[in-house]
């Protein structure tokens, strides 16, 4: 009896340390993408496509393999041990969280174009049909009575961009006062905190709270396909943030299972212009100006850096006894 | 007995104890700054509070209900009894799912609700409610095997010198049922203040609102403070450790009082 | 929790008070009628009604797509591993089970009571805290876990980090069954067969064993239940890749997380089934259990 336990977590180790690229051919590969919450569809349509990609210019068949979450919980997954060979994060907070372990090299955001974040996003609202509340613009975010719904920007990164798009709206208006005013306002009028965009999402469309949800401009425009124009409708603001959600190779894990060729070919893909292509039909805007589909509306954008970058951001609103814990603290 | 020991420690003892080690990094004074942050008070007071609310109910209904089930024969009594089970069988997040889909504004339960201005989903009521639901079968299957034992010469030698049906039921049953009853009740609120996956489905995770204390664990897990997430943990281990002896204590009261009956 | 056991049994000898006492010992009609509909609307609002909602999202868009929902890859190799981790962990659970409740009933011994306490304390632990241990333990940046790493061994998010959760949380069922089966059966007759020259094995399974299959059983079917339902402790050392470290709770998420509400549903209602499959199963064993 006394050699069973330690027989059977053997035989459990030993299944689970196959590497994962082991298949019928030698050759084949595999590789662990792991992700954001929004960004399901996106990589499914991806994956494919850079498999077919790969395999036609190498012969190598490669299958990769996805993992969503929040992205701050996937942050915290890979530095725990999770063996992903690419992390496409929320924002590059948390890509430079991982980084200060080693397991991503310092340099990360100029090993490629564009801060490393192939495509980009806004923040925009999504209203009832019909927008009975009439909501326009950031101002009507913080009307008495409103009931206004977005995630926890302490747990999910896309709720990140949602609250510096706010702060960044109010700051153009007036000066750090203000903006805090403004935020506190805001966040009073939301009932639920989701941790992730997701679960924001599903509360709002499909379990009907709140009169307008603050959301992707990706998240927004999969759920009108999704789920219905007879449910929400878009509400573009005057001033937004241009969310760059950034991408990288782990590159502690890449090299120890010899799939650093492979994945960099991975991330380069985004930028191709099939990749570009398919973030467009994921509703991701596109880097590449010759790429630009019609059906994106217009918006005055500012950036992270306007707001001093993330080194600054970060610790300001979102670390404990930040902007964040103070204007939610009773 | 050597077995016994290596394969405890092995599965429950050094995972545990890694957590003393991980709390053992920190100061007292930090460790109890973090354990007592108004947040985690805040957590602390939504958690115990919900949970005493729904053990509450649960004691109530689920005596009604095992009272039911053993003294009443009615249509439908055979699958009460069978379904008491449901919520201890079922994986918590499917719990948590059906009975968001059914208590949300747009759902089976939850749409009557609405007009009334109530609202479940999402407000510490919907954390209840999902309490409740786990909670159930704690309570009747405590009580129900008690109720059974209760001897029916009891009651009746106390009907036939004179007493009347509520004398009967203040002055014999009840006391013959308060310990299964508070063992049922320890149980249930027990089960209740650790529980994690169907509250995050119908909970609204608002901090100082509706942020029961493992969501905060996780919270603080995911935002990669590991002191903070092991502070609280800490925290919630020794007040399940604590509810393990009650319960234990009770049990052995419970034996004792079936004893001397 | 070896409650559920003795609620199969019913009462059938009550019934018999006299007459003349019905006033003492009966209650009138309307309470009666009131506490009956309390129960049913209780269970009926509480239990029935959420499980009815499960199967009515699951076939919402029909039977077809309740088929392709279910029969989707990563839906199966979530059902794989689920039934995996659970094949793993029980018969672990069963062997330390009967070793323990071996230990309890029939041995006293310095700190009996305190392993007794132990034995039951993955059952108030909360969920998310058993599966941030073995994060603690064998993570990166973990007590063990980066020499684990530097040995080729990955413990958290794969198979061995989901077994030992699942392990965890389900340690106690079958000890807590047997223990009161073994202490109520007395070691008289093991000693016996001990005296007429047995061996401890030859003891075990033609005396003891026969004697408490009923409760093992019971206990088996527990833990499996939990072991394949168990969605906090797994969702921490998972790390949710698709058709690999995907539990059918994990997978219910995901997909729910995916838009894809039809098919969560679908994915849930196995889950559903299981657990009434299990509910059926410890009623049958239950009365067994009474019998013997």
């Amino acid at each position: 009896m006394k050699r069973l336990l330690p027989a059977l977590l053997v035989v459990a180790a030993a299944c689970s340390k196959e590497p994962a690229g082991a298949g019928k051919d030698a050759r084949d590969i595999a590789l662990l993408n792991v992700s954001y919450d929004p960004t399901r569809e996106l990589y499914t349509a991806v994956n494919a496509a850079f498999a077919r990609d790969w395999e036609a210019r190498t012969g190598q068949r490669v299958t990769i393999e996805q993992s969503h979450g929040g992205s701050a919980k996937q942050a915290r997954a890979v530095i725990d041990g999770l063996e992903a060979d690419v992390v496409t994060l929320g924002l590059a907070y948390d890509v430079d969280a991982i980084a200060r372990t080693g397991l991503i090299d310092a340099d990360w955001a100029t090993r490629l174009p564009a801060h490393a974040a192939p495509f980009t996003s806004t923040i925009v609202f999504l209203v009832r049909k019909g927008n009975p509340r009439a909501i326009r613009d950031w101002d009507d975010l913080v009307r008495p009575g409103i009931s206004v719904i977005t995630p926890n920007p302490k747990t999910s990164g896309g709720a990140r961009w949602n609250y510096l798009a706010a702060w960044g709206y109010a700051l153009r208006r007036g000066g750090d006062a203000q903006a805090r005013r403004f935020v506190a306002q805001l966040y009073r009028n939301v009932p639920v905190l989701d941790s992730g965009a997701r679960g924001a999402t599903t509360t709002f469309v499909e379990r009907g709270i709140g009169d307008v949800l603050i959301a992707w401009e990706s998240e927004a425009l999969l759920a009108l396909d999704k789920l219905g124009k007879d449910k929400v409708e878009l509400v573009v603001p005057s001033v937004s943030i241009r969310a760059e959600p950034p991408v990288a190779v782990v590159d502690r894990n890449v090299d120890r299972r010899g799939t650093r060729e492979v994945a960099t070919a991975y991330l380069q893909f985004l930028y191709s212009p099939e990749g570009q292509g398919l973030a467009a039909q994921s509703f991701y805007r596109p880097r590449d100006p010759a790429n630009q589909p019609a059906g994106f509306p217009a918006i005055q954008l500012f950036t992270i850096d306007d707001l001093g970058g993330w080194s600054r951001a970060q610790p300001m609103h979102f670390a404990d006894g930040g902007v964040f814990d103070q204007i939610t603290a009773k | 007995m050597g077995y016994t020991l290596v394969y405890l420690s092995l599965i429950v003892l050094i995972p545990l104890a890694t957590l003393v080690v991980k709390t053992a990094e920190l100061s007292p004074g930090e460790l109890w700054a973090l354990a007592t942050s108004r947040r985690a008070i805040a957590s602390y007071q939504v958690t115990f509070g919900a949970s005493l609310v729904a053990a509450l109910v649960n004691a109530a209904f689920g005596t009604a209900i095992a009272w039911a089930l053993v003294r009443y024969r009615f249509p439908g009594r055979a699958l009460v009894d069978a379904i008491v089970d449901v919520p201890f069988a079922l994986p918590t997040a499917v719990s948590g799912l059906a009975l968001t889909a059914v208590f949300a504004p747009t759902g089976w339960i939850g749409r009557w609700l609405a007009p009334l201005g109530i609202q479940a989903v999402f407000t510490p009521l919907g954390i209840t409610l999902a309490l409740i639901f786990i909670g159930l079968p704690f309570v009747v299957r405590t009580v129900q095997p008690v109720l059974e034992d209760l001897e029916a010469e009891v009651e009746e030698a106390a009907a036939v010198l004179g007493a009347t049906r509520w004398q009967t039921l203040t002055r014999i049953i009840v006391p013959a049922l308060t310990p299964a009853l508070l063992t049922g009740f320890a149980l249930a609120f027990a089960r209740a203040i650790g529980e994690y996956g169907s509250v995050v489905f119908i909970s609204g995770n608002k901090q100082f609102e509706t942020e029961i204390t493992p969501l905060l664990i996780m919270t603080r897990l995911e935002q990669f403070d590991y002191a903070g997430a092991t502070a609280l943990a800490l925290v919630m281990l020794i007040v399940s450790f604590a509810m393990l002896l009650a319960i234990n204590g009770l049990g052995a009261w419970a034996r004792r009082r079936a004893g001397h009956a | 929790m070896g409650a559920p056991a003795r609620g199969a049994r019913m009462m059938e000898t009550r019934g018999i008070a006299a007459p003349l006492a019905a006033a003492a010992t009966d209650e009138p009609a309307w309470v009666r009628r009131i506490v009956i509909a309390v129960a049913i609307a209780f269970v009926g609002a509480f239990v029935l009604v959420p499980l009815a909602a499960v199967f009515a999202e699951a076939f919402k868009a029909g039977l077809a797509a309740y088929g392709r929902a279910i029969t989707d890859p990563a839906a199966l190799s979530a059902v794989k591993l689920t039934f995996l981790a659970a094949a793993i962990a029980v018969p672990l659970n069963v062997v330390f089970g009967i070793a323990a409740s071996w230990a309890i009933a029939r041995f006293r011994f310095p700190g009996r009571s305190i392993l007794t306490a132990l034995i039951d304390l993955p059952l108030a632990v909360s969920p998310v805290i058993a599966g941030m241990v073995f994060v603690l333990l064998f993570g990166k940046q973990g007590l063990i876990g980066p020499w684990l790493t530097g040995h080729g061994i990955q413990v958290i998010f794969a198979l061995p980090g989901i077994v030992l959760a699942t392990t965890f949380v389900t340690f106690p069922f079958v000890a807590r069954e047997l223990i009161p089966v073994m202490e109520a059966q007395g070691a008289e007759e093991e000693e016996a067969a001990i005296v007429l020259g047995a061996t401890g094995w030859q003891t075990f399974l033609r005396i003891t064993l026969p004697k408490i299959k009923w409760g093992l059983l019971f206990g088996v079917v527990l833990c499996t239940a939990r072991a394949m339902g168990e969605f906090g402790a797994v969702s921490v050392v998972s790390g949710h890749i698709r058709g690999r470290t995907n539990t059918l709770p994990l997978h219910v998420e995901i997909l729910y997380n995916e838009y894809e509400y039809q098919a969560a549903f679908a994915v849930a209602s196995l889950l559903v089934v299981l657990a009434l499959a299990s509910l059926v199963a410890r009623r049958i064993i239950g009365r067994r259990v009474e019998a013997t």
